[in-house]
């Protein structure tokens, strides 16, 4: 595990940018380069692009602006679309903020710690801020977190900016990024309700969007959703 | 829709976010991050981004949609295979199925 020790907050800020550099800033760097193709596509801007990823700070719900922008649906569609598919953040940050509880005194920099988390983010935050000093904890997240953000935004300029100079064979190959990466990540999942929801999901997805192209995708989510639970319920009283 | 629509919808985009983000932050320590409320929340989560994803590759839209779906369904499943031969590696994975289908691609379009 994590032997090391920090000495100062400045060391585990330090210790955070290495560890980003492992393995997170890499992936990020690369699906959100797939994110920037895609953004172009979709008739989003560059500078749009950039700051969705700035700032929603979450790739499904950025991937979901993207499409759903692109198919045309209405404003409330796409808001609430990318709220749903970034609503994993909720038991995420409810999961690790009393890991900071001890060493940030101010709460409002809880608000901000929030906002840099991603799955990566909070990976890392998990597995090594147990281990360390309450006072280095947010150090060695900040520094870790700051890393994967500006890679996330170095990706982005770099997927929009070959889309938009290379053939299209390459811009569709970079927007065919997304879906490989994301199934990927699902292929990784273990846990059964997870399993039922994603295939489910991967069902009803296209089904839906044939009924309603704006509306398809919350309706997954909603009517899927809903039914893996029950599934996962009933398995559960069975098989425990 | 314009450019001030568009960066408004980013705006309220980034809203729909970050209320989940607050929210975790006023709640933690006082909920169960692994309760009931919280496994339907990620079924929903779940079902939702397969949805999405799974339409990207069957049903995608735009210039996507002009390549066969035995090109995406196959690199996809390059990608997925080489992620589990090769240690999990999701950048070789996705490196893999995206070069799988660029190839695909690029011997259509000479065909």
């Amino acid at each position: 595990m994590h032997s090391k020790t920090y000495r100062t907050p400045g060391a585990a800020s330090a210790g955070g940018v290495r560890d980003a550099f492992k393995v997170s800033a890499w992936v990020i760097f690369a699906s959100m380069m797939g994110f920037g193709s895609l953004a172009w596509v979709s008739g989003l801007t560059l500078g749009v692009s950039m700051v969705s990823s700035g700032a929603i700070w979450g790739l499904p719900g950025q991937i979901a602006f993207a499409e759903l922008y692109a198919t045309g649906a209405p404003v409330l569609a796409i808001v609430l679309a990318v709220s749903l598919a970034n609503v994993r953040f909720l038991p995420m940050i409810v999961a690790m903020m009393p890991l900071f509880g001890e060493g940030v005194k101010n709460r409002a920099w809880h608000y901000v710690l929030a906002q840099l988390a991603s799955v990566n983010t909070w990976a890392a935050a998990m597995r090594v801020c147990p281990h360390l000093p309450h006072e280095l904890r947010a150090p060695y997240y900040v520094g870790f977190s700051i890393v994967c953000l500006l890679s996330g935004l170095a990706g982005t300029a770099t997927g929009f900016v070959l889309a938009v100079e290379l053939p299209p064979v390459v811009t569709l190959s970079l927007v065919f990024l997304n879906p490989v990466y994301f199934t990927i990540v699902f292929a990784d999942v273990r846990h059964r309700s997870g399993v039922i929801a994603l295939l489910i999901g991967a069902v009803g997805g296209p089904l839906f969007y044939q009924v309603s192209t704006d509306w398809g995708l919350l309706a997954t989510g909603g009517i899927g959703g809903a039914l893996a639970y029950l599934v996962d319920r009933i398995l559960r009283r069975r098989h425990g | 829709m314009d450019e001030i629509g568009l960066w408004l919808l980013l705006i309220l985009a980034i809203g729909a976010t970050y209320v989940w983000r607050g929210l975790g932050v006023v709640v933690s320590g006082r909920i169960n991050p692994e309760g009931e409320a919280f496994k339907v929340v990620s079924c929903v989560a779940y079902a939702l981004l397969a949805g999405l994803i799974s339409r990207m590759i069957v049903l995608p839209t735009g210039a996507l949609a002009e390549t066969p779906v035995f090109d995406r369904v196959l690199s996809t499943i390059v990608g997925v295979g080489v992620f589990f031969l090769f240690k999990r590696n999701v950048l070789l994975g996705t490196f893999s199925g995206v070069a799988v289908f660029f190839v695909l691609s690029v011997v259509r379009a000479g065909s």
